[in-house]
This record gives structure tokens, C-alpha cells and sequence, in this order.
């Protein structure tokens, strides 16, 4: 007989809603469920009614922590939709965007890691050195998260070269601090007996379950967009894909941490870039965009985001697909803590660095043979209430 | 001064609520605790339970399946309880007011004592915020 452990749907522990159910035999997770829907906005839909440069500003809020993965695959699919080419500066401008991105994701994962295994001074420290990376998007795009910079056919503003400077000063500060926590927190023997062996996945599990991102590169599949379907300034740089071996907790911390460098010397390569580019460069303008479907996909911190559009000529999306990384990342909790003890199951669920807001998805039941809907949310609550009416009665019933 | 204002006097207890948001503003209320902010020399922290709470912080838009877990958050909360809607999307809905799955901004739903606007607010926005409602009579509740 399993009892039922819950985490969520609004717990400590968790900065976003949902529900975990572990299904627990003493100490050890036998079974786990999950449920969401406490997070979904309808956001496919919106975006049939909004103009394709107001669908940046949506798309944004897909994610407030991978705020611009989402617009870079909206930009890259109207572009192959509207066979635009974008200025080399606007390219790295870009680039630089998103890696700034990844090194403030990752880092914020970094410090909740921590926070979930008991260590909330590497929670403070980390935290404390993310800041620098948010003061640099305020320097350059005016906000500390949703950054607006995206737009089809380039970017909106540009990164003037008198900004260089400061930004090579704080990556100078984030490169430090990085190879400090690699020392302290990668030699720390607790930190080695939580996270080692823990949440194991396999490179099968990997491709059976179709994970992305660093959840993938840590199991030694080296999987990434930013390589497979190069974008923007990636196939302009030199940068190499950092994967591990063992696909355990650590692994993933590694994997997390390596890539925090490697961003950091991807954006040292596009700043020499965007120096040999003339100011104020930043678009191509565009006039309209044609019918047609179009895919553009994108390497968000946690993996890749996939965006299918449709465009009927006119100047709103017909149909919007978005497929987020931690759709696919999360089935492989089947895996990974199955087997554990609950205290290892936290950390074993954090450790895809899930993002639920990305994979909200809404329910409702169709009938096989008809098509025609059966139950929403609010018909199942009828019949529900329905039911426990029905059951007042025959209790009344009976008892006169 | 009764012994309720008195509680509100120092160190509020916060319970953050975050409903459907794109967690920019549960983010940014994380970094308050954060070592350049700082929320703790206020005698702020966040806690568990609604149950030990005095503020009750909700961001994000409100949707259908939320609704009835704030309402009955609110239900359980100790009263007198300071409501604080964070973002955009919680003083109004923001970008997803439009939403087929949007139930009503947080003041619909229950009452709110101070609303902190900006999509994501910064995070001495929050603090300005809540250190306002410092000795502030908590708005008339509702018997739910």
C-alpha cells in the first residue's frame, strides 16, 4: 500500500505552481504523477490576435526566465517564412542576448539547486553574482528581465561600442566568480555524496524519452540547436558543446557550470564581432510577410524551443504552435525518481531545471467516434457537484 | 494600539502566491531575499504557510483553476491579512486580460491593500511596496 506524498500545487519550495504526487513505499518513491494547469494563459490563442510585432512582447512572457529563447524562434521562423536576411551586427547582437540569458538561467538554477540540497550560502553567493549579468540588460535593454529586443528583420536597439568596455568588465567579474564555484562547490565532498549517483538517466532513457538541453548533454548526448541548426551569430564563432558522462545530478551541475564559461567566451567573440560592424546597422526592414508555414527553433537554457507558424498574408499569425524544452525534460521524472529516496527526489526533480509556465497545456476530452467535445473544466465541475447532489438525495432518502 | 496593529508594526511575514505568471515577478520576489536587497533587515521572510502569514503577496494573472485555490487560500489565511498584487498581470491581467482562461484580477477576487505595477516590477519596487504597508490598517476584509 503506496501513500501519496504531495509537493504542491503553491509549496515552499517551488516558485511556480504545480503538483507533484510521489507515490511512496516507506523512504523510496515507487511511482510519481504530476499535474499543471495552475499556470496556463491560453497563449497559442492570444497570439492569433495580435500583430506579428505584438506577438514578441506575448511570446516573451511565455517565460520570464528565458525571456528571449522564446522571440528568437518566433524571429528565426517568420524570417524563413518571409526569406528575410538580417544585418551581421543585428546577428550578434542577438547572440549576445541570449548567452547573457544563459548565464543568468543558469546561474539562478545554480542557487535554487543549492537551496533545494540545504547549501543556501551557495543560494546567496550565486545570486549575489547573477546580479552583474541583470545590470548589464538594464544597460543595454532598459529592463532587468523581458527584454524586448527582438523584432522581425533585425533588433530594436543596438549595442553601441562605447558599452563594450563595461560589458568585458563584468564578463571579466562572471568568469572569476565562476571558476570560484567550480573550485568551492565542485570539491565540496557533500555536495559530491547528494548529487552523485542521484537521478540517474541513461543515454537510452535520453532518446527514448526525447529530452533536450543540458538534461540531455549531461547523459552524453550532445544535442543543441545553436550546433545542429545554426542561427544568428553561432556559425560565427568558436565554441564547442559541453557534455558529460555520467547524466546523475552532478553531471548536470557540471554540464550547467561549463556552459556558464563557454557563453562567456561566446560573447567575447561577438563584441570583437560587433566591432568590426558599423553602428546603427540593426534591421532590415520589412514590408509584409507572405502566406506560408514556417519553423524556427531555438537553444533556451534549458533546451530547444520549437515554434511552428502559420501566416495567411494578412498581419496576424493564423496558427502558433509553441513547443517548450521542459515539455519533453519533464516526462523523464518517470526515470529518474522512480527508485529514490524522497529527500533525493527533490533535487532529482529540479535538476531539469523545469519551467512550468513554458508547458502549461490545457485538457479537454473529445469523443473518439463523434469529434465533438465532451467535458471542459467547467462541465466536469457541473457533473461533479451534479453527482454529490444526486448522492445528498439518496442519503435524505433513505435516512426518512 | 490594539494588539493587531501592533502585529503589523515590524516584520511581516510574506506567503507568496504565484498564479498563471511567466515567473519574472516570482523571480524578482526571490531576489528581494538576495544579498543586494535584501528583504530581511525589514524582518521580511518568506514562509511556508498561508497560516503564519501577514501578507499575502499574489502575482500573475489569475485563471480559472487558481481562482478557486486563492479564494480558498484567502479562507485560510489568518485575519487581518495585507493582500499585495505584484506585476502587471496581477494588478490588472496585463498581456493575458484578453485570455479565454482569465478569471479577474486579483482585486476581483479578493481585497487588495497595495498593488506594485511593471512586467517583471524590480525588486526595490516590491520592496517600496511592502514596506509601505508597514503599520498600515489592512483593508476591510471580506468574510469568505
Amino acid at each position: 500500500m503506496s501513500k501519496i506524498i504531495p509537493i504542491g500545487p503553491y509549496h515552499p519550495l517551488q516558485e511556480e505552481p504545480e503538483l507533484f504526487k510521489l507515490y511512496c513505499e516507506g523512504e523510496i518513491v515507487k511511482d510519481i504523477k504530476w499535474e499543471t494547469g495552475y499556470n496556463h494563459r491560453g497563449i497559442e490563442k492570444l497570439s492569433e490576435s495580435k500583430t506579428f510585432d505584438q506577438v514578441f512582447f506575448l511570446v516573451e512572457r511565455v517565460c520570464g526566465i528565458c525571456s528571449t529563447s522564446h522571440p528568437f524562434a518566433f524571429a528565426n521562423c517568420m524570417e524563413e517564412i518571409g526569406e528575410v536576411e538580417i544585418p551581421d551586427r543585428a546577428k550578434y547582437i542577438r547572440s549576445i542576448i541570449g548567452e547573457l540569458e544563459r548565464i543568468h538561467s543558469h546561474m539562478l538554477w545554480f542557487g535554487l539547486a543549492g537551496h533545494f540540497i540545504g547549501y543556501n550560502t551557495v543560494f546567496m553567493w550565486v545570486w549575489k553574482y547573477r546580479e552583474p549579468v541583470l545590470d548589464l540588460f538594464e544597460m543595454i535593454t532598459g529592463n532587468r528581465n523581458s527584454y524586448a529586443m527582438f523584432k522581425i528583420g533585425g533588433v530594436r536597439r543596438d549595442i553601441e561600442n562605447n558599452k563594450i568596455g563595461k560589458i568585458k568588465e563584468t564578463l571579466d567579474l562572471i568568469r572569476k566568480k565562476t571558476d570560484m564555484l567550480i573550485g568551492a562547490v565542485m570539491d565540496d565532498p557533500v555536495i559530491h555524496a547528494r548529487t552523485k549517483g542521484v537521478g540517474i538517466l541513461t543515454k537510452d532513457d535520453i532518446i527514448n524519452y526525447g529530452a533536450v538541453g543540458p538534461t540531455a548533454r549531461a547523459s552524453d548526448v550532445a544535442i543543441d540547436v545553436r550546433h545542429d541548426n545554426p542561427y544568428a551569430a553561432y556559425p560565427l564563432v568558436n565554441w564547442k558543446i559541453i557534455t558529460a558522462k555520467e547524466g546523475d545530478v552532478f553531471a548536470k551541475v557540471e554540464v550547467r557550470l561549463l556552459e556558464i564559461l563557454e557563453s562567456v567566451s561566446i560573447i567575447d567573440q561577438c563584441l570583437e564581432g560587433l566591432k568590426k560592424e558599423k553602428e546603427g546597422e540593426i534591421e532590415t526592414k520589412v514590408k509584409a510577410i507572405p502566406e506560408g508555414i514556417g519553423t524556427g527553433r531555438a537553444e533556451a537554457p534549458r533546451g530547444e524551443v520549437f515554434h511552428f507558424v502559420k501566416t495567411n498574408g494578412s498581419n496576424y499569425p493564423e496558427r502558433h504552435k509553441i513547443r517548450a524544452p521542459s515539455y519533453v525534460n519533464i516526462a523523464t521524472f518517470k526515470k529518474s525518481c522512480i527508485g529514490q529516496t524522497i529527500s533525493d527526489a527533490t533535487i532529482s526533480l529540479a535538476a531539469v531545471d523545469p519551467c512550468y509556465c513554458c508547458t502549461e497545456r490545457l485538457a479537454s476530452v473529445y469523443d473518439k467516434d463523434t469529434g465533438t467535445k465532451v467535458f471542459g473544466g467547467e462541465e466536469l465541475i457541473k457533473n461533479s457537484q451534479q453527482k454529490t447532489r444526486e448522492i445528498q438525495k439518496t442519503i435524505l432518502r433513505n435516512e426518512h | 494600539m490594539g494588539f493587531k496593529e501592533f502585529c503589523f508594526k515590524k516584520s511581516l511575514w510574506l506567503f507568496h502566491f504565484g498564479g498563471a505568471s511567466c515567473n519574472n515577478c516570482d523571480i524578482e520576489i526571490l531576489a528581494c531575499l538576495t544579498p543586494r536587497f535584501d528583504v530581511e533587515r525589514f524582518g521580511m521572510q518568506l514562509v511556508g504557510s498561508i497560516r503564519h502569514a501577514d501578507v499575502l503577496l499574489v502575482n500573475g494573472s489569475i485563471n480559472q483553476k487558481d481562482k478557486v485555490r486563492l479564494l480558498e487560500l484567502y479562507r485560510q489565511a489568518p485575519k487581518p491579512i495585507l493582500v499585495v498584487a505584484i506585476g502587471a498581470c496581477g494588478c490588472t491581467g496585463g498581456i493575458f486580460a484578453e485570455s479565454n482562461v482569465f478569471a479577474g484580477p486579483v482585486d476581483k477576487i479578493i481585497p487588495v491593500d497595495a498593488y506594485v505595477p511593471g512586467c517583471p516590477p524590480k525588486p526595490e519596487a516590491i520592496i517600496a511596496g511592502i514596506v509601505k504597508l508597514l503599520n498600515k490598517k489592512p483593508a476591510k476584509q471580506k468574510t469568505a
